[in-house]
């Protein structure tokens, strides 16, 4: 699982390990990963997708480079062209997290996990 | 493309979105992401030690001049102590078992063996791999014979310790790399054996 983290595309890190700077960067870190020991994409492809959205931001430039972000991306790209997981259905299920009540107030710099509310 | 047109959500949404319809789809399981970023931290942060296991056991100058200077010897492997602690690597032998603690604190070698374990900053650990090594390594299932000397070592902020496992027999046909991939972080610190 090391093929992606030794390139120009590795992720940042500290003392040899990957740096997360927020829970969800290690969430999709480990979704890639685990995608690809399943079989369902090899680090090529994910490669070609990720080379592609960081390319696409140095033309564009928007913002700054956040890496995950980028990562996140081609990830979410690669799976909806495989029809695993289309955006729309991707959308959908993340506005319907992001509308949640009672409390989830959009703050996601804490540590949290799936313990939402549930009406 | 990145299609500008659409409003996404955050980030944190958007992947907690991804990984419950992932699971939900049977493409991912549950505890799969947990096991990597765990897997990540055990074998990419010590990547840098087992380079250097794996140089030691092809280069036989290497390891003749790993146990004078690691510190320079890494160096040649364009690894950065990054710091200005001296690395000092002890070689197991059939006489000699090595074995790696931090009495004080948890003074370890970093630039090689990435961030340690949990149990190695643990005071039963510090403790006992001095009161009494051989049932502590018992314990981590690895049973030294009665004719080795175990020698341990007491990092400390000046000096860090990393040990060089024997090569495992059955290894005689493994490239550089490979021989890489069969070290591990635990006999690298001697509480384990290849």
């Amino acid at each position: 699982m090391s093929e992606l983290l030794s390139g120009t595309l590795a992720p940042p890190m500290v003392n040899g390990e990957a740096v997360f700077e927020a829970p969800w960067q290690g969430r999709v870190f480990g979704m890639a990963h685990a995608l690809a020991d399943a079989g369902l994409f090899t680090w090529d492809e994910f490669r070609v997708h990720l080379i592609e959205e960081i390319g696409h931001w140095d033309r564009v430039g928007e913002g700054e480079y956040a890496y995950y972000q980028h990562f996140q991306r081609a990830l979410e790209r690669l799976l909806a062209s495989r029809g695993l997981v289309a955006t729309e259905a991707l959308e959908l299920r993340a506005t319907q997290l992001g509308e949640r009540p009672d409390g989830h107030d959009h703050d996601h710099d804490h540590d949290h996990h799936h313990g939402h509310h549930h009406r | 493309m990145t299609d500008s047109s659409r409003a996404p959500a955050e980030p944190a949404i958007r992947a907690e979105a991804l990984e419950a319809l992932l699971i939900e789809r049977g493409l991912l399981k549950a505890e799969a992401v947990d096991d990597v970023i765990e897997q990540y931290n055990e074998r990419i942060g010590p990547m840098n030690g087992a380079r250097v296991v794996a140089r030691a056991w092809i280069d036989p100058a290497y390891r003749a001049r790993l146990p004078g200077d690691g510190t320079a010897a890494i160096a040649e492997l364009g690894i950065d102590g990054a710091q200005t602690e001296k690395l000092v690597v002890v070689p197991n032998t059939e006489s000699v078992h090595n074995l790696v603690v931090c009495t004080l604190c948890s003074c370890y070698p970093w630039a090689v063996l990435g961030l340690p374990p949990r149990w190695y900053k643990d005071p039963a650990y510090r403790s006992r791999a001095v009161r009494e090594p051989r049932a502590l390594l018992r314990e981590f299932g690895l049973e030294v014979p009665d004719r080795a000397e175990i020698r341990v070592w007491d990092s400390s902020a000046e000096v860090r310790y990393m040990v060089l496992p024997r090569r495992p027999p059955g290894t005689e046909n493994l490239d550089e790399a490979a021989l890489a991939n069969v070290v591990t972080r635990e006999a690298m610190i001697g509480v384990a054996v290849l």
